[in-house]
């Protein structure tokens, strides 16, 4: 895998590690965004990973753009041959899927979808190959997910299956972007699953929604008040299917202060989850169980 | 409180020079379109120039002051007006107690830039003033202002009525806009033929032009490189698998109508981009109105970089005609 180098203006570095999506890419772009951050580079003022690349913000003042390029071809080798183990954290989601402000919000963007006369649930189980509605959201809830971006706008996870890819959901956006999406919707679109972490403008297909903020400005939430946004690339999620009940009940407990997502500390190695995907998902859901 | 809002104007939003540092989590740099004439603005008021003021896009706000203060417009040419009495644009005044500050219409340019001496003191979020409306942050309340909010003044320093930037230095987009651009990002994926279009064709800024980006139309659509999409990358030939904009970064979604990201950009997504604005002539785009006919330039990192040193230049003269 070579990275391909090239400059977005005069203040834009940016490397793409692939031209498609892959777990050795992400990890390969992680590992790289990491190094630069490490190697301190001067004039660099940001430093951005995506799912299979990254970028960087720099002031040519400070350090000329081929300068920078010569110092960070010179980290590549080094996130080469860097160990692909992550210490991250696995968190689990609680989602309400096919829940009525989705549903409300599809209905009223119908002509922009693919499939007018069914829901976006519907088009993706059918398109997906899954004889059900419950056997899509049993695959969607089923295996963890990487958050291998973070972005677009405020705190927004894009999330990637951790399966085999002959099983990773894929679903068109829709036709034309809605303008409206409810916040906290659970969506997918392409290979990436997100969440919206705010309302607004959006082309992801709508499967649900969570009850658990990810984004709050006024740092109130209990376990945002270090920081308004919940997630990090390399952060690991598992959704768990809730209903109305206990979807108001999250509800209440967010509000009241009481809410708190499970969250477990997990070494993740990308040769073992390779070598046994099935093996290293139920390790992964067993220590966020508390085994 | 020192200044209460009687009108808003189209949208006014409190604005500095942003905050770097979070586009890593989807939050934008924001701050001024126009960084050179928010800067202006603050010096002309004795302020640091990175103080805090009010950004107007195509139509003035109506302020009362409930307190004397220094203030300063610059951008865009649309004549502020004290209890009716025209003031001059780039230049400070005295504003007393009880006065009102309005503006007549847009001449030219899109968003002009309110200094007042002590700068706007709403609270700091992540490091600065500037308004994210999307994310609800920073900024007064985290959105555009409206009727009857009432804003803090810092503590003014030091200003001179009557200073002024000359003339020779306000700096505006010409007619046509000529925007240079450095090929670059996702280029390759353009036939040679859409690779001479974007260059050749006339171009008009589209009514979708906003603090996130501006769209353009009226060239010819491009084309691309055949090939088979990449996995994760999407179906269109214009899609790629998500990846970080670049600021001033030119996506083409589906081949039709640029848009170039501004400073209050989305952080990622999945359009191809071609090149990007160079950072010299970002504050250019801040000043385009709907319709305005512009024309994109192909430059070299070379020339970007000069222009960059011209810009820079422009700011040491525009510092000392005011010392």
């Amino acid at each position: 895998m070579q990275n391909r180098y090239t400059f977005g203006g005069d203040e834009h570095l940016f490397v793409e590690c692939s031209d498609e999506m892959s777990l050795d890419a992400f990890f390969k772009s992680l590992s790289m965004a990491k190094g630069v951050r490490d190697s301190a580079i001067k004039g660099v003022t940001e430093i951005c990973p995506a799912n299979a690349s990254f970028q960087i913000k720099f002031n040519p003042d400070i350090i000329k753009p081929d300068d920078i390029l010569k110092e960070v071809k010179a980290i590549e080798g080094a996130a080469e041959k860097a160990e692909p183990v992550l210490k991250t954290r696995i968190v689990e989601i609680p989602v309400f899927y096919n829940d009525p402000w989705t549903h409300e919000t599809l209905m009223r963007f119908r002509e922009r979808h693919q499939e007018p006369a069914g829901t976006d649930l519907d088009y993706a189980a059918h398109i997906n190959d899954f004889p059900s509605v419950d056997d899509f959201v049993a695959a969607h809830s089923g295996s963890p997910w990487f958050v291998s971006m973070v972005g677009f706008v405020a705190g927004l996870p894009f999330m990637y299956q951790m399966v085999e890819r002959q099983r990773q959901i894929e679903v068109p956006k829709y036709l034309r972007p809605r303008t409206d999406t409810p916040r906290l919707t659970v969506g997918h679109g392409g290979c990436f699953g997100c969440i919206y972490s705010v309302r607004g403008a959006g082309g992801y297909q709508m499967f649900g929604i969570t009850p658990m903020p990810i984004f709050d400005p006024t740092q109130t939430t209990s376990y945002l008040r270090d920081f308004m946004v919940f997630f990090r690339p390399g952060d690991i999620v598992r959704f768990k299917p809730i209903d109305r009940d206990a979807y108001d009940q999250a509800i209440e407990d967010v509000d009241k202060g009481s809410f708190s997502p499970p969250i477990r500390e997990v070494t993740f190695d990308l040769r073992a989850f390779q070598k046994d995907i099935v093996g290293t998902n139920a390790n992964l859901e067993g220590m966020l169980n508390g085994h | 409180m020192a200044i209460k809002v009687l009108h808003h104007g189209l949208s006014t939003t409190v604005q500095d020079l942003g905050r770097p540092g979070y586009f890593h989590l989807g939050i934008p740099i924001g701050g001024a379109m126009d960084r050179v004439a928010m800067r202006a603005a603050n010096l002309l008021v004795g302020n640091e120039e990175d103080a805090a003021g009010l950004e107007a896009v195509f139509l003035g706000p109506k302020l009362e002051f409930t307190k004397d203060a220094l203030v300063a417009v610059t951008g865009a040419d649309m004549p502020a007006k004290l209890d009716g009495v025209a003031q001059p644009g780039w230049t400070a005044f005295a504003v007393k107690t009880g006065q009102t500050l309005s503006f007549d219409f847009l001449k030219s340019g899109a968003r002009i830039y309110i200094a007042i001496a002590g700068g706007i003191d709403v609270p700091v979020a992540l490091g600065s003033r500037s308004t994210y409306p999307i994310g609800a942050l920073g900024g007064f309340k985290g959105r555009a202002l409206a009727a009857g909010d009432e804003m803090p003044l810092g503590t003014a320093v030091s200003g001179i009525v009557g200073r002024t930037v000359p003339e020779a230095l306000r700096r505006m987009p010409g007619n046509p806009a000529e925007l240079r651009v450095l090929p670059g990002l996702y280029w390759d994926r353009l036939t040679d033929e859409a690779k001479e279009s974007f260059f050749a064709d006339a171009w008009k800024v589209a009514p979708e032009a906003d603090r996130m980006g501006y769209r353009f139309r009226g060239g010819r659509k491009l084309s691309f490189i055949d090939r088979t999409q990449p996995f994760g990358a999407g179906s269109d030939p214009s899609n790629i698998v998500d990846s970080c904009y670049p600021y001033g970064s030119i996506q083409v979604p589906g081949g039709t109508e640029p848009i170039i990201l501004h400073r209050d950009a989305v952080s990622g997504g999945g359009y191809f981009m071609m090149g990007t604005v160079i950072s010299a002539d970002m504050d250019l785009i801040g000043q385009l109105q709907p319709h305005t006919p512009t024309r994109f330039i192909r430059v070299t990192m070379e020339q970007a970089l000069e222009a960059r040193a011209e810009r820079t230049k422009l700011l040491a003269a525009i510092r000392q005609s005011l010392l």
